[in-house]
């Protein structure tokens, strides 16, 4: 760009290229508004909703309550028969869950996509297909269908009595919840990861080799680092939905597991309390921005220690 | 390692697969359980087919899904044309951090926040009257496609000369006629792209539209939910198996297409495998 602007511009030139940008922003502009109105403004919606109380008078009381450091939110005092929730323990235990379920996906996931990309090309479609196919069943579906199959009458504890073996508890525990997350986006961490790794350039790989490198620090010293993006996002596609989620937690996890996604879910359609709701979705906001950032961070450093040692 | 990497991904598609296929053979189960099988039978079938609210659901995701993804590829195209032109102007960035917002916000959120809107605009715009249903529900889907229309686009439009629209007007076509005629099938296959992935997004979409739903218009996500609330019939699995084998056909006619086309492409450039 620097580049472009260096050249001399005639007169003409630069009315011509006026002309253009005009031209750019009006076609842009439906979307530009639609975006505004239906993405913007909703967002300022829900920081004004936090910051005010049921009258519309300012208030920092929801988001201080949820820290903890109001001993009473607005919320308990209005509906009274409410218990008042331990909202850092539920925000602490949806980040711990999601984390795990993301470190799991990666685990599971990233051998996946290397032996895929390692496969014959029309055999490598036919898998990642064959990984995507879950995906498009609806979510609610394949959690349902883990339910059931969890399920102290469902088909395992089943089989399990049948062959005289006692029956495992496994629903409405921790492990069912990270279980169904994991279960339900771990094509998410397998599709970035893969589509990376089968761009590689093998080449590298080879000199790698050829240089004396054992497959151990082939895989250390060129493998990961080259795949580091996809493995950023993977791990962005299956955090957030992770964290935020209030469908598995609800039916893999019991009532005892409850995450800061059913709290809103609670919050807005069962009590509507648009403020504390809201309160709440902020700081669920804020929480995954700041994770996102030190991971960016964090891959950022990785390419650039990469492009240090080239 | 072979037979490793062999065992790992049949156990890896055993997990991916085990449940939803316990449902397909259990939607032939002849009595009511999700431990035992007990004689093979349709009954949760016809129970499905008589079910007049599922088939209703269906009608109403296919008119959404058709409606939102064609209205977002209209405007998500113009769009992705009018950012790829901008050079200098102010207006780029904050564009661009827009179609960021629905992108990496959770679902969640992006729900609540449409929710607060329409419920503002049903209270004190329209006094009273709700927009929650089928506008809501249209608003919402294509708000949250658009993004991933013009991302599947932009990538299309920076392949391309700019030269080539500039020859066009040069010779005497409209900003118009040189869009329809160069632009659009150069990029037609982003466009496309862009337009499926709409397509099915909003067809799947659950937690977004369910906070701005209404009664009155429900889509076929939103009413299974509604089934795994109550007291579960057997007809789930019937419902479950029947889109596993839509989506499997659909699959396999895609990938058979592609290979195809791929075939032709290659015997056209004479280049042999």
């Amino acid at each position: 760009m620097k580049k472009y602007e260096s050249f001399p511009v005639s007169p003409v030139e630069k009315k011509r290229r006026r002309k253009r940008e005009r031209q750019a922003a009006l076609i842009t502009s439906p979307y530009l508004l639609w975006m505004i109105i239906f993405t913007l403004i909703p967002m300022i919606f829900v920081v004004y909703y936090a910051f005010t109380d049921a009258t519309g008078a300012f208030t920092i009381n929801n988001v201080k309550g949820l820290l903890g450091l109001e001993k009473e939110t607005q919320n308990v005092i209005q509906s009274g028969t409410f218990i008042r929730l331990d909202f850092v323990k539920i925000f602490w235990r949806s980040m711990w869950y999601g984390a795990v379920a993301t470190v799991v996906c990666l685990l599971i996931a990233y051998p996946v996509a290397y032996f895929v990309s390692q496969m014959r090309e029309n055999r490598q479609q036919i898998i990642i297909t064959l990984v995507m196919l879950p995906m498009w069943m609806n979510f609610i579906l394949r959690t349902y269908a883990l339910m059931k199959m969890l399920e102290d009458t469902g088909i395992i504890n089943t089989a399990f009595t049948k062959l005289g073996l006692p029956v495992i508890h496994m629903i409405n525990t921790p492990f069912a919840v990270i279980l169904g997350m994991v279960y339900n986006f771990l094509p998410y961490m397998v599709l970035p990861i893969y589509s990376v790794m089968s761009k590689m350039d093998y080449s590298l790989i080879e000199a790698a080799q050829d240089l004396g490198c054992n497959r151990m620090r082939v895989f250390t010293k060129v493998i990961l680092p080259l795949s580091m993006g996809g493995v950023v996002s993977g791990i962005t596609m299956v955090f957030v939905p992770s964290v935020s989620t209030f469908y598995i937690s609800q039916k893999l996890g019991g009532g005892t597991n409850e995450m800061i996604g059913d709290v809103i879910e609670r919050t807005f359609l069962t009590e509507t309390n648009y403020n504390v709701g809201a309160a709440i979705s902020l700081v669920l906001m804020i929480l995954i921005f700041i994770c996102m950032a030190v991971m960016n961070r964090f891959s950022e450093d990785e390419s650039q220690g990469g492009s240090i040692i080239v | 390692m072979k037979t490793f990497s062999k065992i790992y991904m049949i156990t890896v598609f055993l997990f991916l697969y085990a449940p939803i296929m316990v449902m397909v053979v259990f939607s032939f189960n002849g009595i009511n359980s999700t431990g035992l099988f007990q004689g093979f039978s349709f009954r949760w079938y016809e129970e499905l087919f008589q079910n007049r609210a599922v088939l209703n659901a269906l009608k109403n995701s296919l008119i959404l899904a058709v409606l939102s993804s064609l209205i977002s590829t209209v405007l998500g195209t113009l769009a992705a044309v009018g950012i790829n032109r901008m050079r200098h102007s102010w207006i780029k960035g904050p564009t661009m951090m827009l179609t960021d917002i629905p992108m990496m916000n959770p679902d969640i959120v992006t729900g609540i926040s449409m929710m607060l809107l329409f419920v503002f605009v049903g209270k004190f715009v329209l006094g009273g009257n709700s927009i929650m249903g089928f506008w809501s529900l249209l608003i919402a889907h294509t708000t949250f496609n658009l993004p991933y229309v013009i991302m599947s686009i932009l990538p299309k439009l920076r392949q391309m000369d700019p030269k080539l629209t500039e020859a066009a007007m040069d010779l005497g076509c409209t900003p118009a006629k040189a869009f329809v005629k160069v632009v659009l099938p150069f990029i037609s296959s982003g466009v496309i792209a862009g337009m499926m992935m709409a397509f099915t997004l909003s067809l799947d979409d659950f937690v977004i539209s369910y906070f701005v739903n209404g009664s009155n218009f429900q889509t076929l996500p939103i009413l299974i939910y509604a089934m795994t609330k109550k007291r579960v019939r057997p007809t789930i699995n019937a419902l479950s198996t029947i889109i596993f084998t839509v989506v499997l056909i659909l699959l396999i006619i895609t990938n058979a297409v592609q290979s195809r086309g791929e075939k032709k492409n290659i015997k056209k450039k004479g280049i042999r495998q």
